[in-house]
């Protein structure tokens, strides 16, 4: 597998070091040769100095066979024009680095329109990676596939949900949540359910929902998420803002304390639900005044990672606060660590372990129809990415009267950017993207999803 | 520093050494030999070493350029010094020192020897001696880093510190790959050379001997007047190959990846190629009175520009008797040598375009003080720091050039003698003009001097640092 990086910057650096360990051959492109030379001293690499968007130094960097390219310069613009530059000279897949929150709001039409696989925006993970962290306990393991954009939520049954015994076709009925139970482990063996299929105490059930009614299906079966109520915020940043929003969507309070006033303002315009107060989020005096004692999670996004750290101990020390604390450049991550603060976000290793995640998934489709393959509940199940391109016996079909193979659902449709959990009345139209969730290995085309 | 990964290297570079001396034992069996039995003794005690040596992986594998430059360094050596053994225990060359001043010149594709008449010599020592021009031609951890899987991040320093130029560039992602594809490449021309030479109804074993010693621009030859009886065919064929060798395998690359322009477009091998034609017109025009035929002189002149600039160093004739212009020619082709990244010898072409360069923008500078330039070369600015290597590699060169003719002039030889014997070892060429040129050899000199000119071929192999790093002291401290 060949793949180009452009820009060697943190994130850069970061999947280089990644990838070498797999079976792939890395070309790596910068301007800086100061970069490039200390890099490929370390990395087994090749390295060519120039602008990623040049068709000369694509060229040169061998873009006409290459497999995936991954702009991560840190300009979006260039990095957009990396991926388009590249797509015209070769088949390869891009992804593009994009954190500009403008752009993200027309993600949909950039992927679509501009044919760019994947946009990976730094402040939005983290973002959503913070507010996993806020909402669930670990009594729920979350697992993530397709870019991020689906969540697999798994947690065990207990008697206390009253759930035994039902069909889960009843449960939905029941409780009318927009979820889909997509595998059920009982007694080490995974199964993908039917309708009929009947739930026992002590299985464990995997579902795909999106995060609201995720929240509202555990709430009504009783189960005690932990979700907090409020959340203190310092540092009003990008990644503030999207954390903002996910909280807000999910009834959770929101105070951003902020130094900057024309910033406060701003954001107070955007996010007008969410407390905006102006002032140092180091001001002892301030913090508590403005409630730490009470908060129910704090989390410390200032530029500097010191303060953060700094920040987050204290809250430890006058509060039971969920503590998060967001780390941008420190490289001795183990000491951090030992310092037990709670969760520590490191935006440059989700950024990394996105892409990582989706370059894998390349890697196990290679010599098939399938678009991205991701092993998903410990190797047990397979979720695939299907883009349908032509018409096939599969397309204007309502799900419930095509004949499905056995231990295979469709898990989500994907129809212009937004995600929809399929019922057995939808149907699968030429330019969505679907995901199969299945334990039947071997794949290889959209149409074997159907029974023979 | 770091020691155990240095040794475990080490004791790789001995296991290769078993493997390589298995082609002496075959031509042994072959011919009948008793000279064989030296080859089994050395490939025992280097199996036995090397196997100690790797017995256990180091668990810390961190890598650095320091201990880059002391692995090449010592691995030539320590192959140097095993490489000369059989030598000395088949009792061909009795004395060791002899014995290492004749294996270092093979590997280090040198080709000067010390032997008056080799053709007394055994086949298997004779097909040794060459077959080292081929393993040093494209270097012995080039061959290790195609075959060892990645331990650390240690690939480039090793490669960067074996392989000549001023600066090295990977054709392919990976530095595994790419040493394949450098000794596919390899080893393809050298068949190709075996087989056309065997068209011309050369004998195998001269056959695969001349291959070996044209492919690594070394000049061994197994006949005492080098390739001179001959027929002209095999003269011509040598003439192109030992051309062929001289230059940059990326052009190869390039080639066989289909990519003919820029292949093409390479300045470095434009000026290598110019620069022959150069060279030949001008000795042919200079010589053609001593010849018959004007198309025999250009032969002879251009077989001995070729093994000359790509510092192979075989002879057609004795180029000693030739005119003082001709000879005056041959002496700088010897400094210029082949280009970077081939395996050829010598200070190499494109360090000489980024001096002229370099001059140039000094003289500019002069007339325009403020004026700023970038020394191009390929329509790429080269780094500065390429520029300040370059001149520095150059002043240590003619430092240890000057250095090296000083201690040699002890033995009361004439200048003459000294300056080319020092420069055909330096620049791994072979032979030199007067007592050294293509009729004679290196034997009259005195112990301390061959000392000497093994330092000076290994320096010149190895490209000057990667061996005065060992002299220096800071290099063997810990901290």
């Amino acid at each position: 597998m060949q793949i180009i990086i452009v820009g060697c910057g943190k994130v850069g650096r970061t999947l280089a070091e990644q990838l070498q360990e797999e079976e792939t051959d890395l070309t790596l492109i910068d301007t800086d040769a100061d970069k490039i030379n200390t890099l490929t001293d370390n990395i087994d690499a090749m390295g060519i100095i120039g602008n990623g968007a040049s068709i000369n130094t694509l060229m040169e960097a061998g873009i006409e066979s290459a497999d995936i390219l991954i702009a991560v310069t840190a300009s979006d613009e260039l990095n957009l024009l990396c991926c388009l530059v590249a797509q015209k000279t070769s088949h390869c897949h891009t992804i593009a680095r994009v954190r500009n929150p403008i752009y993200n709001q027309e993600i949909g039409f950039i992927k679509e329109r501009l044919g760019i696989s994947m946009i990976i925006n730094p402040e939005a993970a983290a973002a959503a990676e913070i507010s996993r962290i806020l909402r669930f306990p670990s009594a729920i393991k979350i697992d993530t596939f397709a870019r991020g954009r689906v969540e697999l939520l798994k947690f065990k049954v207990m008697p206390e949900f009253g759930l035994d015994g039902m069909s889960v076709f009843l449960i939905t009925e029941k409780f009318r949540c927009d979820i889909l139970f997509c595998a059920i482990e009982s007694q080490d063996r995974v199964s993908i359910p039917g309708g009929n299929h009947i739930i026992h105490n002590g299985d464990l059930v995997s579902i795909i929902a999106s995060p609201q009614n995720a929240a509202l299906f555990f709430k009504k079966i009783g189960l005690k998420t932990n979700q907090v109520k409020n959340t203190t915020i310092v540092g009003g940043g990008t990644i503030s803002y999207y954390l903002a929003r996910a909280l807000m969507a999910m009834k959770i309070g929101v105070k951003i304390i902020e130094k900057d006033k024309e910033r406060c303002e701003a954001l107070s315009d955007i996010i007008p639900e969410a407390t905006i107060i102006n002032g140092d989020g180091t001001d002892r005096r301030l913090l508590l005044e403005e409630g730490l004692r009470q908060t129910e999670s704090f989390v410390a996004l200032t530029n500097l990672d010191e303060e953060n750290i700094f920040l987050a101990l204290f809250a430890k020390t006058v509060s039971n606060a969920k503590l998060v604390a967001k780390v941008n450049r420190l490289a001795y991550d183990d000491i951090i660590d030992s310092m037990d603060i709670g969760s520590i976000i490191y935006p440059k290793y989700i950024t990394a372990d996105y892409i990582l995640q989706y370059v894998r998934a390349m890697q196990n489709s290679i010599g098939s129809n399938v678009e991205t393959l991701y092993h998903i509940l410990d190797n047990q199940a397979e979720a695939l990415e299907f883009i349908i391109r032509e018409n096939s016996p599969i397309v204007g079909i309502p799900l419930s009267e095509l004949h499905l193979k056995k231990n295979l659902l469709v898990g989500c449709l994907n129809r212009r950017g937004v995600i929809r959990i399929p019922r057995g009345q939808d149907t699968i139209q030429v330019g969505d993207t679907v995901i199969i969730v299945t334990t039947n290995k071997g794949l290889r085309d959209i149409r074997d999803i159907l029974e023979r | 520093m770091n020691y155990s990964i240095i040794v475990y290297i080490i004791g790789w570079i001995l296991r290769l050494q078993t493997a390589f001396m298995a082609l002496p034992v075959v031509t042994a069996l072959i011919y009948r030999e008793k000279d064989g039995s030296a080859f089994l003794i050395t490939m025992g005690l280097c199996l036995l070493t090397g196997a100690a040596l790797t017995f256990k992986r180091p668990s810390n594998s961190v890598f650095h350029t320091k201990e880059g430059c002391v692995t090449v360094a010592l691995s030539w050596i320590v192959l140097s010094l095993t490489g000369a053994l059989p030598f000395t225990i088949s009792g061909s060359i009795p004395n060791y020192i002899d014995a290492v001043f004749e294996t270092v010149s093979g590997f280090t594709t040198t080709g000067a020897s010390i032997l008056g008449n080799v053709e007394v010599l055994s086949h298997c020592i004779l097909i040794w001696r060459s077959f080292t021009h081929w393993i040093g031609g494209m270097g012995v951890l080039v061959f290790l880093l195609s075959l060892l899987p990645q331990i650390g991040g240690y690939h480039m320093t090793l490669m960067r510190a074996e392989s000549p130029g001023p600066s090295v560039s990977k054709l392919v992602p990976k530095v595994q790959s790419t040493a394949k594809i450098l000794y596919t490449i390899y080893i393809g021309m050298t068949l190709l050379q075996v087989v056309l030479l065997l068209l011309g109804r050369m004998p195998l074993f001269d056959a695969l001997c001349t291959a070996f010693g044209t492919a690594g621009t070394g000049g061994f030859g197994i006949l005492s007047d080098s390739m001179g009886s001959y027929s002209i065919y095999i003269q011509v064929i040598v003439t192109i190959f030992m051309i062929l060798f001289g230059i940059n395998f990326t052009f190869y690359y390039l080639m066989l990846s289909k990519k003919f322009m820029p292949a093409l477009k390479i300045e470095e091998v434009r000026y290598y190629l110019a620069a022959i034609v150069f060279a030949v017109a001008v000795i042919t025009f200079n010589i053609r009175h001593l010849y018959s035929h004007i198309g025999l002189a250009l032969k002879d002149a251009a077989f001995q520009v070729g093994s000359i600039i790509t510092t192979t160093g075989f002879a057609t004739t004795d180029f000693n008797q030739w005119p003082e212009l001709s000879r005056t020619i041959l002496v700088l082709l010897m400094f210029m040598g082949a280009c970077a990244g081939s395996t050829g010898g010598g200070i190499k072409v494109s360090r000489f375009l980024i001096l002229f360069k370099a001059i140039r923008k000094e003289l500019l500078l002069y007339l325009h003080p403020n004026a700023v330039k970038k020394v191009k070369m390929d329509g790429k600015s080269i780094p500065h720091e390429v520029v300040r290597s370059t001149n520095i590699f150059m002043s240590t060169y003619v430092l240890i050039f000057a250095v090296s003719v000083l201690i040699i002039s002890l033995d009361n030889y004439d200048l003459i003698t000294n300056f080319t014997g020092v420069a055909a070892t330096l620049n791994n060429i072979g032979p030199g003009l007067e007592l050294v040129g293509p009729a004679g050899n290196f034997d009259m000199f005195s112990y301390p001097s061959k000392i000497v000119l093994i330092f000076d071929m290994l320096a010149g192999r190895l490209e000057i640092f990667p061996l005065l790093l060992l002299f220096s002291k800071s290099t063997w401290k810990k901290f």
